[in-house]
């Protein structure tokens, strides 16, 4: 799926989102064209050529997660105990560690590595197959690399800012790792999903429903006409944080 | 054992008068306690779950939808007891959400003393500005207030079947604490709720001089227009950057801005705080502006008659918009714009008439209205403080320090807002 939606991405000029002026109107009091210079960098700018697209993308979310991502979780964090809800999202943590430790591999970084090993074992065994993280009670905290992070690392920039179905906030660099990412997960299979269809089913919505659960953001709860720069920017600059780090 | 001390020794102290004894919270510079808050282990216990369901009303129905907006109902936040009991309406600081941090706190406060809680959204907040708002320019108070009186008269008619109301009560912070006096006046002519207790946390006296005090937060702290933001931002940003690389582990939540203020031995540059909460008040300002200016076609950014599509570029009007300070909005487009409906009003007039002052006798009179402040609190012009201890007497309970609002989560603040309602319903 993933590889069909960025490479429509790619040959998809961008619907344009520059304003068009439209019959009847009147210039504003303040005219964006007399008060923003050209000359001037603006750290609200960035890259974004598909913005009409990724706005439309940006609302189909909203409407998926009113209407079926966030009542879904509801229902589950309704029946499920606190503790259950917790030993589940260790339980993901410990799989995708999988991600964090190739990537920290990849990025020829020792210590991330190896205590990414050490929280792997302490986490699959007295951590009960990962269903509560010991390691982190031990002080052995965990790292988040992912394939975007190990392509920044070695110098690879943003590429155009994307808004991707239901995932939400990307950009081209960041969709191609979390590609490999996931063809690297299933390359692995530790968990053999491949030979159970239904199972695969099962862990690709229970991982679905434990992320939704365990991310507050709200869409349109920031109030702001501008949430879509906002979250773009926020997106942008975290991930740069990231890669430096 | 110091754990168990902090939770004893509010409830010790709760027998004593709050603002003479000795106050415990921790953050002695205004600045950082606004931006950094109550740190985890002096907070108040506090349910981690509370029954809290999202809620939507239609206000005005035959409003016409601007398609740029994505939701054309107000949304509120309820929260339930399973019994009779009394309701608080609480109201939201400048431009914040019904869900805000600070609202769900409240929530957890009140639901603990035994009450239905009704969390509003500011009326600055663009929800409430699109949905709620009878002329869409927000920031004058009394007129915002008649509009959240007739919110609250609806959503007591949508509960009326499901809940058991026995009394009503009412709060609001910041603002919101400001909006909650007018509020209560209103009701003393309406008397739709005779509101048992009301309590107005940190208010603003003049509405017109705190924005211009956090107006000045920025301009005073980041001269060079936007070049000057960018170098600011580059420099926070690499900030970030170190402190993120240095330490081990860190979590975005609640703590993680006192965790970074302990880190470096509370060696903090004020300034950058004191910008940020500039640039904080800019962004919501400039949210407010702009969107009462799309949902009336003022023409003050966007231009007159344009017609906002959901997917094309808003970039262009966060950069003009972002550049406009509330004293700005003040004198080009709110006052032409009361002005036009009260022919003759002064600017001065308008000011005051968005000011504490301006009611200055009923707060004095009104035996159900207490106010919680601090006495170092950065929305406050010299004064203020003796304003409102002269204006309340007894019901002026103020703390010698917390900035605006840092210490609303302070375990003692907590237990006298515990009390002050709890005491109402015996």
């Amino acid at each position: 799926m993933s590889f069909t939606l960025v490479a429509s991405l790619l040959l998809i000029s961008g619907c344009s989102s520059v304003a068009k002026k439209q019959p009847n109107e009147l210039a504003a009091q303040h005219p964006v064209d007399t008060v923003v210079r050209d000359d001037v960098d603006y750290v609200i700018d960035i890259y974004d050529p598909f913005e009409g697209f990724n706005r439309s993308v940006y609302r189909f979310n909203a409407g998926f997660d009113r209407y079926l991502y966030l009542p879904v979780t509801s229902a589950y964090e309704a029946v499920t105990p606190d503790p259950v809800e917790n030993a589940i999202a260790n339980f993901f943590n410990n799989i995708f560690e999988i991600t964090n430790l190739s990537n920290a591999v990849l990025q020829l970084k020792p210590k991330p590595a190896l205590e990414t090993t050490g929280r792997i074992i302490i986490n699959t065994t007295l951590g009960i197959g990962g269903l509560f993280d010991v390691a982190t009670k031990l002080g052995i905290y965990r790292h988040q690399e992912d394939f975007g992070q190990t392509l920044g690392h070695y110098g690879v920039g943003n590429g155009a800012y994307l808004v991707l179905p239901v995932f939400g906030p990307s950009n081209l660099r960041d969709a191609t790792g979390a590609i490999t990412d996931s063809l690297f997960f299933s390359e692995v299979d530790i968990l053999h999903l491949d030979e159970h269809s239904k199972r695969k089913l099962a862990f690709y919505l229970a991982d679905a429903i434990n992320s939704r659960h365990n991310i507050s953001f709200r869409y349109y709860d920031t109030g702001s006409p501008f949430e879509y720069e906002l979250i773009r920017l926020l997106y942008t600059k975290k991930r740069m944080l990231d890669i430096a780090r | 054992m110091k754990r168990i001390l902090l939770y004893i020794l509010p409830l010790m102290l709760s027998n004593l008068c709050y603002a003479t004894g000795e106050y415990g919270y921790p953050i002695d510079d205004p600045i950082v306690a606004t931006v950094v808050g109550t740190p985890k282990d002096d907070a108040a216990a506090l349910a981690k779950d509370i029954p809290r369901s999202e809620k939507s009303i239609a206000i005005f129905a035959n409003r016409p939808v601007k398609k740029f907006f994505p939701i054309n109902t107000l949304n509120y936040t309820l929260i339930s007891q399973a019994h009779k009991a009394p309701l608080i309406f609480s109201i939201a600081g400048t431009g914040a959400s019904h869900r805000s941090a600070k609202m769900q706190l409240l929530e957890k406060v009140f639901y603990r003393a035994g009450f239905h809680v009704v969390s509003l959204p500011s009326p600055t907040y663009a929800n409430f500005i699109v949905n709620a708002s009878s002329t869409q320019v927000p920031g004058h108070l009394v007129q915002d207030s008649k509009d959240l009186y007739f919110v609250m008269e609806r959503i007591r008619q949508q509960l009326s079947s499901q809940l058991k109301i026995s009394n009503y009560y009412l709060t609001g912070y910041s603002l919101g604490g400001a909006q909650a006096a007018f509020v209560a006046k209103l009701d003393t002519q309406k008397q739709t709720f005779n509101f048992k207790k009301v309590l107005l946390i940190n208010p603003p006296v003049s509405l017109f001089n705190s924005v211009s005090i956090l107006d000045d937060l920025l301009t005073d702290n980041i001269s060079g227009g936007v070049q000057g933001f960018n170098t600011f931002f580059d420099e926070l940003m690499q900030d970030f950057s170190k402190i993120y690389q240095n330490s081990e582990h860190i979590d975005f939540n609640d703590n993680f801005l006192y965790r970074i203020y302990q880190d470096n031995n509370k060696k903090i540059d004020t300034d950058r705080l004191a910008a940020l909460i500039g640039i904080s008040f800019r962004l919501s300002s400039a949210n407010m502006i702009f969107t009462s200016d799309i949902a009336t076609n003022a023409g003050y950014i966007l231009p007159k008659n344009h017609q906002l599509h959901p997917t094309e570029s808003t970039t262009g009007y966060f950069k003009v918009a972002s550049r406009i300070s509330f004293s700005d909005y003040f004198t080009e487009r709110f006052y032409p714009f009361y002005r036009s409906i009260n022919p003759g009003i002064t600017q001065e007039d308008l000011k005051f008439s968005t000011s504490l002052s301006s009611i200055e006798h009923y707060l004095h009179t009104a035996k159900n209205i207490a106010v919680v402040h601090n006495e170092d609190d950065i929305i406050l012009a010299p004064g203020d403080i003796d304003f409102f201890r002269n204006t309340f007497g007894s019901r002026a309970y103020i703390y010698p320090k917390g900035g605006h609002l840092g210490n609303m989560g302070y375990s003692e603040n907590i237990e006298f807002m515990l009390n002050y309602f709890k005491a109402q319903e015996q």
